[in-house]
């Protein structure tokens, strides 16, 4: 009679096995995987890619001061809970946050710095998802980074919440399922700006364009010109100028001999400050031309670049997607702007700029649509996240549009303030565009070329 | 015509800036032989030296304003300058208001020393070694000047407008001839070409008419014979390194009411005057000057609209188009000397 291979301890080890192969299935569901970066414990983790090197150092600093100020409000650890307390969907009801982590799990986050370049962002995006486990990308100040970081994403399976881009590629041509913009875009600022410029300036105006030679440039000038020239302006000059120039004299006295009566900056950053600086060192603010006096106007605004501008600033109108005096001057349509500044004011000691706003939203927004969706899984906060209309996050009823994953949101018009009382406090609202009239077709023009696909919930 | 004299008041000033740095970085290869990439950090740093003596003359107290309260709800505070309760109050403001100018007053000692500093500390350890370790450790030095200057000073721009009187323009067209209002110049641009003229006269005039000039022009030409005088022209050349570190800042300082300062204006301007001082020759003095204002008045023309739509792209590359045009035909730059680094 044979004994065979059986023994106790082989059934032991036999049964262990097949006991944990049986548990498996249950394991993995309450875990919540089958996507890229599945959290496992007791926390998830967010990786914040903003710069933290480079031109745009200041923009990042407050973009991170505003991540880890969501942080602490979504765990619940904050001196208040900021925009939790506003933000409300489109049925009056709260936000399903409590304050207490997301789906149960304390958020922590890790940092990279993008140096406002593509290369250096996709590396640092790279590296917090594979080495740090990043669920969800947020954060740049630049469309270029923000372009090549949502290609990244959409690749690796994460979802990418833009921070603070402008140009309509981010959700026209180069737009990705997995990423959704809540700043506003080039043709929402010629959209909103136009009406307001026709208005103050008339609508017998000849334009001469200066744009930065790069994609944001292009767009932007494409969206101020198209807008414009609707109202009557005509486009008398535009010349393109290196990324590089710091000396923008030898651009602005052509501007001189020309018979414009606006100049239009199409520049960001220290491009603006320089050329907007050289422009009125030419005493183009000062000139009569057709019977008219001369014009600056700078589309995009940042109060960084406006303190870097000085006193240059004043006077000039350009468009923005959120300032913190929203809703002490215009509100309780603008609930959210308030509770936000106390919070980032009570922590930081000054008022949060336009970049960290988009930032913190942004993150309410990517938690959120997480909580309603009672899952991490890319697709399903895609799904949770299209179409959804919120209100009290400080810019009015603004709806994440499925079709191209943009927010549709009231635009800000602003102009530098003349006698600003500090340097927290040089621009002055003009006026606020209402969303109808910086909402666009999906199949815009300007818009146009490239497709969302599909989502990807990677691994 | 006047978008032609307008081209070339804006090439002068732009080349003036060139020029001025590229003098120092020729006054440094002359003498000492370095090939000194940390050069635009100084021209950065002598404009934060007007930037810190704007702060300086701005320290101020903070006093409640009555019946205002500030984004917080807390009693609004207004800055008080401690030089208002110095000096009175438009005393106080006139002074903050020159604090530009006054900066070169404060930017000499202080770029004399960074450059004694430098020269002492760093970059005499690497006479004897190749040109290519001397341009990786001055590139080094240079980034860790920037960094240093970005971490207390941030990476924004920072606005130092010009003396109240000298903000707006000047019609310097009325002046030869023009129709009112036809050719109007900054003057403030207008001041820093006059400024730059001055600098540069003085340094060749320093070289050409006193003892200490003859002596370095002499050890430039022949190191080792005026060694063998007994003179002492290491030490010398030690202070040469400080006069262009000072050259560089006082550039620097007045530039900032053009463009405000940022840390990384220096590496803006230093490939820039690279190509400046190959294009006119090697340890050239006036060859540095010529090709400053040459390249600074080909760029401001080849920036013109009708330039740009006969050929696309040309205001980004007409400064290396123009430096290899030249190098191919003159091999040694506009007024290089033979035997300066050929060997």
């Amino acid at each position: 009679m044979s004994k065979g291979n059986l023994t106790r301890r082989g059934v032991l080890k036999t049964g262990a096995v097949a006991g944990a192969g049986l548990a498996l299935p249950t394991y993995l569901s309450a875990q919540d995987s089958g996507f890229t970066n599945a959290p496992s414990g007791a926390t998830v983790t967010l990786g914040f890619n903003v710069p933290q090197s480079g031109p745009y150092a200041d923009e990042g600093a407050d973009e991170l001061r505003a991540y880890e100020l969501a942080v602490d409000h979504l765990n619940g650890t904050g001196a208040d809970n900021g925009m939790l307390e506003t933000f409300k969907y489109a049925d009056g009801s709260g936000t399903v946050l409590k304050g207490s982590g997301v789906l149960g799990k304390k958020v922590e986050f890790v940092t990279g710095d993008t140096q406002t370049k593509s290369d250096a962002a996709r590396a640092s995006a790279k590296s917090m998802i594979e080495k740090d486990g990043a669920i969800m990308i947020t954060g740049g100040s630049s469309s270029g980074v923000a372009v090549a970081v949502q290609a990244l994403c959409q690749e690796a399976g994460v979802i990418f919440m833009a921070g603070l881009t402008h140009a309509n590629d981010t959700t026209g041509k180069d737009k990705r399922a997995n990423g959704f913009r809540h700043f506003f875009n080039s043709y929402m600022s010629g959209a909103a700006l136009a009406p307001i410029l026709a208005a103050q300036y008339g609508s017998d105006r000849k334009a001469y364009h200066l744009t930065a030679d790069y994609n944001w440039g292009y767009t932007t000038e494409e969206a101020i010109r198209s807008s414009t020239e609707a109202m009557g302006w005509e486009t008398v000059g535009t010349v393109l100028t290196p990324l590089t120039q710091t000396d923008f004299s030898s651009y602005i006295t052509p501007v001189l001999q020309s018979d414009a009566d606006v100049l239009v900056l199409n520049h960001y950053g220290g491009n603006m400050v320089n050329s907007l600086t050289n422009a009125v060192q030419f005493g183009l603010r000062d000139r009569m031309v057709n019977g008219k006096k001369f014009e600056i106007v700078v589309p995009l605004y940042s109060e960084l670049m406006a303190r870097g501008a000085g006193s240059n600033i004043a006077g000039i109108l350009g468009s923005q997607n959120w300032d913190w005096k929203l809703e002490n001057q215009l509100g309780a349509k603008y609930s959210g702007t308030n509770a936000f500044v106390q919070s980032f004011g009570t922590k930081y000691g000054f008022p949060p700029s336009q970049a960290a706003h988009t930032c913190y939203v942004q993150t309410l927004l990517y938690a959120d649509a997480v909580e309603r969706a009672g899952s991490f899984a890319p697709c399903a906060v895609v799904d949770a996240l299209e179409g959804f209309s919120f209100d009290g996050m400080g810019n009015g009823p603004t709806l994440y549009r499925g079709e191209d994953h943009q927010c549709f949101k009231d635009v800000i018009v602003v102009r530098g303030k003349e006698n600003p009382e500090n340097e927290f406090d040089l621009v002055e609202i003009v006026e606020v565009t209402p969303v109808e009239q910086v909402t666009y077709a999906p199949d815009h023009p300007q818009f146009a070329g490239g497709a969302l696909g599909s989502c990807n919930n990677g691994a | 015509m006047d978008a032609i004299i307008l081209q070339i008041l804006n090439g002068l000033d732009k080349g003036s800036a060139y020029a001025l740095i590229a003098l120092g970085l020729t006054l440094i290869f002359g003498t000492l032989g370095v090939v000194n990439f940390a050069h635009g950090a100084l021209f950065m740093i002598g404009a934060f030296c007007a930037v810190t003596l704007s702060r300086l003359l701005s320290l101020s107290h903070e006093v409640a304003v009555p019946g205002s309260v500030d984004f917080l709800g807390n009693p609004q505070m207004r800055d008080v300058p401690y030089i208002y309760e110095i000096f009175g109050e438009s005393l106080g403001a006139g002074i903050i208001d020159w604090a530009v100018p006054l900066s070169i007053l404060f930017a000499i000692p202080v770029m004399i020393a960074i450059g004694v500093i430098m020269e002492r500390g760093l970059i005499k350890h690497f006479y004897k070694r190749p040109h290519a370790d001397q341009i990786l450790v001055t590139f080094g030095l240079a980034i860790v000047l920037q960094e240093i200057i970005k971490y207390y000073y941030g990476a924004n721009p920072i606005p130092t407008p010009a003396p109240s009187a000298f903000i707006g323009s000047f019609d310097f067209g009325a002046l030869i001839g023009f129709e009112a209002g036809q050719i109007i110049y900054p003057y403030w641009r207008l001041v820093y070409f006059a400024f730059a003229a001055v600098i540069i006269g003085a340094v060749f005039a320093f070289l050409q008419f006193t003892t200490f000039g003859m002596v370095v022009r002499a050890g430039m030409a022949d190191r080792e014979t005026v060694g063998l005088l007994g003179i002492n022209i290491d030490k010398r050349f030690t202070i040469m390194f400080g006069l262009a570190a000072a050259v560089a800042g006082l550039a620097g300082v007045m530039y900032t009411p053009i463009n405000s300062p940022n840390y990384h204006m220096g590496m803006d301007f230093l490939v820039l005057s690279f190509v400046v001082v190959v294009v006119g020759g090697m340890g050239s003095l006036p060859g540095a000057v010529l090709a400053g204002f040459l390249l600074g008045i080909l760029e401001s023309f080849a920036s013109m609209r009708e330039v740009i739509a006969i050929i696309p792209g040309i205001n980004q590359v007409i400064i290396y188009l123009v430096a290899i045009i030249i190098l191919l035909t003159r091999p040694r730059g506009l007024m290089g000397r033979k035997g300066v680094m050929e060997d």
